[in-house]
């Protein structure tokens, strides 16, 4: 039976809770803690929170957001953002989350991968990954939160990162992201196919059902929701529900 | 200064926030440290850890916190070992070449199979949540960290290396991935460890740090 992990995804900027498409026209939802204590009631396996604009800005208030998250969520939280240096992830990680997601400062300097890997173990180390199809119909990877692109393609780049100690794999679509039309599964599959950690779709989920081919077809063992979450379209719930239906290994409330 | 309910060995690694936060959170009261004296004079010790097991020894030899260990492990006082803290309770393990842990429960730690029993590629790390099955002796479930449980309950994992007890009735229960056995939960005596994070694994969890802090 294959497993799923159902995992909430908060976009942040500032101390906004923001929601957008292709990564772009950031629009407030809210609090995010509102939002996170909500998705944990509900049965979320997991929360991703995500600094959008920390990158650019080199900002980090979102450690405030954990901590204060951290006191009555006890399920594991992944943060990313504007993670450029052990220390960096030293700092998320005594604020209360486990992980951390890294993107941009990987790219910049990939020594950061196996020292961040060495350190605190691959366990923590999530590479965020954000793909869109280029002219030759390869995914290439962006960095700056979708704004730059890097010329890296993005098989050999997470082949590379887990060489070098990445744990899993948090794979975001650009093309997708924020649009409704279901996962990008060649995408998801081209990664599940080339590593062997695990990978989280992100991206694109439009209505419940489009779990089952990313899980199915492209073989993701996560996916991370944002969209239909914050907009109230639907609960972890009832995803939870559906996946169990389904056939899906998922966890017992 | 009255004792602390709950003390956790501070050795710089591992999530320390979210355990304390797990236990004040059933009512206990926590204290954070690497001061021998204290962990041998606690009266609930908690052993956390993530990362890589040469690295964690490592550190708690830095610290001068082996021996201590060892002998509040053998004082007959609670202990709960999480994660690696579990693995460190072992004779040995074989992440990054032979190395020598706590030896407070015999056994080994050895990296989790690559494959399943009918040859399925099975992913590495193995994280996500998964049922507890409980092992052979069920009896001495009503007396551990897993009473008052639901029959069917889930908890989060993320680890690549698991325990062998040489002892099969060390072994409380255990998880099913790709169809082989891997240890979740031992216990000798008073010492208890749990491979998945109780701290990190919703209700569940909880109710298992609060069945620690009432023994």
């Amino acid at each position: 039976m294959k497993s799923l992990r159902i995992i909430a995804r908060l976009d942040i900027k500032g101390s906004n809770l923001i929601k957008g498409i292709h990564l772009e026209g950031l629009r407030v939802i809210g609090n995010p803690n509102e939002y996170a204590l909500r998705y944990y009631a509900q049965g979320a396996d997991e929360l991703i929170f995500m600094d959008c604009v920390a990158s650019l800005y080199g900002r980090n208030q979102i450690a405030n957001i954990i901590k204060e998250a951290s006191k009555n969520i006890f399920i594991p939280i992944t943060v990313g953002g504007g993670i450029r240096t052990i220390e960096n992830v030293r700092e998320i990680l005594r604020s209360g989350a486990d992980k951390v997601a890294v993107n941009t400062a990987a790219v910049k300097n990939p020594k950061l991968i196996s020292q961040i890997a060495h350190e605190f173990g691959s366990q923590c180390l999530v590479i965020s990954v954000e793909a869109k199809k280029n002219s030759l119909q390869n995914w290439e990877v962006l960095i700056e939160n979708g704004r730059e692109r890097t010329g890296l393609d993005v098989i050999s780049w997470v082949n590379f990162c887990v060489e070098n100690g990445a744990g899993e794999v948090l794979l975001t679509s650009i093309d997708r992201e924020g649009t409704r039309k279901g996962f990008e599964t060649d995408l998801i599959s081209a990664v599940t196919n080339t590593i062997n950690v695990p990978v989280i779709a992100s991206g694109g989920m439009g209505k419940i059902d489009d779990l089952i081919p990313v899980v199915n077809l492209a073989g993701a063992d996560a996916i991370a929701i944002a969209d239909m979450l914050h907009y109230n379209r639907t609960t972890i719930f009832e995803i939870r529900d559906f996946a169990k239906k389904s056939g899906f290994d998922v966890r017992e409330l | 200064m009255t004792k602390a309910d709950v003390t956790i060995v501070d050795y710089g690694v591992g999530n320390l926030l979210s355990v304390q936060r797990a236990f004040e959170n059933c009512g206990a009261t926590v204290e954070i440290t690497s001061n021998p004296e204290i962990i041998m004079e606690s009266n609930r010790l908690v052993l956390p850890g993530v990362g890589a097991f040469p690295k964690a020894m490592k550190a708690l030899e830095n610290l001068n916190l082996i021996k201590v260990i060892f002998d509040y492990g053998q004082s007959n006082k609670p202990l709960l070992a999480i994660c690696l803290g579990m693995q460190l309770l072992m004779d040995t393990s074989n992440e990054f070449g032979l190395s020598t842990g706590l030896g407070l429960i015999s056994g080994k730690v050895i990296a989790i199979p690559k494959v399943s029993v009918v040859g399925e590629t099975l992913k590495i790390p193995n994280i996500g949540w998964k049922n507890l099955l409980y092992s052979d002796n069920t009896n001495s479930i009503s007396e551990s960290i897993l009473k008052n449980l639901e029959y069917v309950s889930s908890v989060y994992f993320v680890h690549s290396f698991m325990v062998q007890t040489s002892n099969p009735d060390h072994q409380l229960a255990h998880i099913s991935y790709g169809g082989n056995i891997i240890t979740a939960v031992i216990k000798k005596g008073k010492i208890t460890g749990c491979q998945f994070h109780p701290e990190k694994s919703g209700t569940v969890g909880l109710q298992i740090l609060k069945n620690f802090a009432g023994q």
